[in-house]
């Protein structure tokens, strides 16, 4: 690979139809979006317009319908392990410890021990220490998804797909979780690409924030946040960019803007 | 046990039903039993009922002692308990195993659907007739018998538990590039457990009414048998002895049933 930047993740042409009663109703339309290694990318946009969608078929969870989804050049036909995917539920097994969940995740043949010792020091990097023989149900939303981030990156996936993974949390939850995935992601250095109808969110984490608008998603505009990590979310930088995308989708859809101000 | 909404009806919260202490549950329990076992000791006594046809509790009792020292409440009682350990052992594991296939497989449920359906609705004493013409009227008729009726309840069960599998869990293991051996045995049999114990404790309850109709028409012993001997030997104290003791030892093994589910089922 000696191109001039290496894009990680390169969607060309990209459409997606679902069959529904009979009749194909289109989801994604000609997308385009290259993904740069170590970028944060977040997909916005309203529900229904086709993020997950796009998330799944990087994911090889689903096939296109037209185009093609790269990663590292090569045609994504499978789901990989080098892709680490967390869902807005945790999905964590009701039956398995804390430990025995982030334990299933791992690939690779390994013996007992080397499990053991790759199973604590996730738990030590989401602050669970205690909880490994817990049960999920005896945990909180946030602890919950905690596990689930933890079981994607016990085989340190170089890409990382969240579907609103903090959609279900309270706020100051989510605000604690979008600085420990901020951290994972100066550590590790993954790609990341974070799907959100959260604006703060978006602005707050990514380099560069995609607008998704719907029937059938389209790409409709991209924004780069140049601003250095960690970001104040009360920034005058951060305040333009937060009305840019608000314009953008206010302008864009039929919802009657000044509702909003009520 | 109680629904609950917000706090515990101390601290004033809503709850729709009111929180018992363990203790005072068990003494609840028993106090309907109670209350059926003074009437019929009254009746008895008062003599409000006809002792020839239905004895009163003290001569129950009294027969029920002499049966356990002399040995034929045992004897009889052990023979049915080892037709049932077999039939449902046999019944419990087939219904397990063909249940998880039907589940697993399109292809092998929709072979084996019909079939399961003509066959299932059949009432166990109706095939006797037929088992014993097939395989005599020894202990073989008994034990097929218990097994197909353990084998009904375990393997809809089975097939249910087995369907109901969470798509989002399967969905977490395909992109963990799980083999299907994996998700087999560490997702799709956990998650079918709780109805597969559920098809079990049912399973339990058929084997022994099915050990009980079979041994009443053809046996030489069994609790079923000694009903039956009762009967045309004019014994109804036996005979409410014997039909007691189903009861109880059927409370017994649900009540084990419901712990060994307890135990296996944390989450």
């Amino acid at each position: 690979m000696e191109k001039k930047e290496v894009n990680k993740i390169e969607i060309e042409g990209v459409g997606k139809s679902f069959d529904i009663k009979g009749k194909s109703v289109e989801v994604l339309k000609s997308i385009d979006l290259d993904i740069r290694k170590g970028e944060f990318l977040t997909i916005v946009g309203a529900s229904g317009c086709g993020k997950s969608t796009l998330l799944r078929l990087i994911a090889g969870l689903d096939t296109p319908t037209v185009g093609e989804v790269r990663v590292d050049g090569k045609p994504v036909a499978a789901p990989s392990v080098k892709t680490g995917i967390i869902f807005q539920e945790a999905r964590l097994f009701p039956w398995l410890s804390v430990e025995k969940n982030i334990e299933f995740g791992i690939h690779e043949k390994l013996d007992k021990e080397e499990k053991r010792a790759k199973v604590a020091a996730l738990i030590d990097t989401i602050g669970l220490n205690g909880f490994e023989k817990a049960l999920p149900k005896q945990l909180s939303g946030g602890m919950q998804q905690r596990v689930n981030i933890a079981r994607a990156l016990i085989n340190e996936p170089d890409i990382l797909l969240l579907d609103e993974p903090f959609g279900a949390l309270d706020a100051l939850t989510r605000i604690n979780m979008q600085n420990e995935v901020l951290k994972i992601w100066s550590d590790r250095k993954t790609t990341m690409v974070l799907i959100t109808h959260d604006i703060d969110e978006a602005i707050f984490l990514s380099d560069r924030v995609v607008i998704l608008s719907d029937k059938p998603g389209v790409i409709s505009r991209q924004i780069t946040v140049p601003m250095s990590k960690p970001r104040d979310r009360s920034n005058g930088d951060f305040m333009r960019i937060r009305r840019l995308i608000y314009n953008e989708f206010f302008e864009n859809s039929d919802i009657d803007y000044v509702e909003y101000y009520i | 046990m109680c629904m609950k909404l917000g706090k515990n009806r101390k601290s004033g919260g809503i709850a729709f039903c009111r929180e018992i202490k363990p203790f005072t549950g068990v003494l609840l329990g028993l106090s309907a039993p109670a209350a059926v076992l003074l009437l019929w000791y009254t009746a008895g006594e008062r003599g409000w009922i006809n002792q020839a046809i239905l004895p009163g509790l003290s001569k129950t009792i009294k027969v029920a002692g002499n049966l356990i020292t002399d040995g034929t409440l045992w004897s009889n009682l052990a023979a049915s308990i080892s037709r049932v350990i077999k039939g449902f052992a046999v019944g419990a594991v087939l219904g397990v195993v063909i249940g998880t296939f039907m589940g697993l497989s399109k292809v092998f449920h929709s072979i084996l659907q019909t079939l399961v359906g003509l066959l299932r609705p059949i009432p166990m004493v109706a095939w006797i007739p037929l088992f014993i013409l097939w395989i005599g009227i020894d202990d073989g008729f008994k034990v097929t018998l218990i097994a197909l009726g353990t084998f009904w309840a375990v393997l809809l069960n089975t097939i249910h538990g087995i369907r109901s599998v969470d798509p989002k869990l399967l969905e977490v293991s395909t992109a963990l590039e799980k083999d299907r051996l994996t998700v087999i045995g560490k997702i799709i049999l956990p998650s079918a457990l709780p109805a597969i114990l559920t098809g079990v404790r049912i399973g339990m309850g058929t084997a022994w009414s099915c050990v009980v109709a079979a041994e009443m028409i053809a046996a030489s012993k069994g609790i079923g048998y000694m009903i039956m001997f009762a009967r045309e030997m004019a014994q109804p104290a036996k005979l409410m002895v014997g039909v007691f003791t189903i009861g109880v030892i059927g409370l017994l093994i649900d009540t084990l049933i419901l712990k060994l589910q307890k135990k296996l089922i944390r989450w």
